[in-house]
């Protein structure tokens, strides 16, 4: 038993990180509009590339609507393709 | 008879009654052809987000409309001479997306800012 090993009477919790989800299913949302610049910013970095799923949490058929919205928000010059300090 | 989304960015140079009647000529055009304005809505006056043309702002407009399948290309064909036309995009819209612009016209509370969560 070495002799510095601290015993505890409880076990340390290990702070759980809170289980991800995906909002649009929560929500209940169906479509994505790519003319609401500010709520795809929540799916965009500081450059404004877009987030990853493990980022975002999206499930695949919601991540894709995503994608799709923003290349056409940014194809309209709503969103930029590339900036710095987007938010 | 689908139901189609189409946004057009003017040229800013655009004078106000041009705008107004470039407007009426493209709704005209659909209502000819056996379509329907189901919404107007210009935006007026925006900031690009990046520079098209060497300019950095344009004239936003978009249009809601039902039109029959094969209506789309001749608006294109007219939106492509028009050279006040920096830019256009159609949408289909599929019914949860015609469903979600009506709510969002009512005015009842946006779907997206509950997703805040």
């Amino acid at each position: 038993m070495a002799k510095n090993e601290i015993k505890y009477l409880t076990a340390i919790k290990q702070e759980k990180r809170a289980k991800k989800y995906c909002r649009f299913k929560k929500m209940g949302i169906h479509y994505i509009d790519y003319k609401d610049a500010d709520f795809l910013k929540k799916f965009l970095n500081e450059q404004g590339k877009l987030l990853p799923r493990r980022l975002s949490g999206n499930s695949l058929k919601y991540q894709r609507k995503v994608s799709a919205a923003v290349k056409k928000a940014r194809q309209m010059a709503i969103l930029p393709y590339v900036t710095d300090l987007l938010k | 008879m689908q139901n189609y989304e189409l946004m057009v960015i003017f040229t800013p140079v655009l004078s106000d009654d041009d705008f107004k009647a470039a407007q009426k000529k493209y709704a005209a055009l659909v209502t000819d052809n056996g379509g329907e304005i189901v919404h107007n809505n210009p935006w007026g006056l925006k900031s690009l987000a990046y520079p098209i043309a060497k300019k950095t702002t344009g004239i936003y407009w978009v249009m809601e409309y039902k039109a029959p399948t094969n209506f789309n290309e001749k608006l294109k064909t007219q939106l492509l001479r028009d050279e006040a036309v920096m830019r256009h995009m159609f949408t289909v819209l599929d019914k949860y997306a015609v469903e979600y612009n009506a709510k969002k016209r009512s005015g009842v509370s946006s779907v997206t800012e509950k997703a805040e969560a």
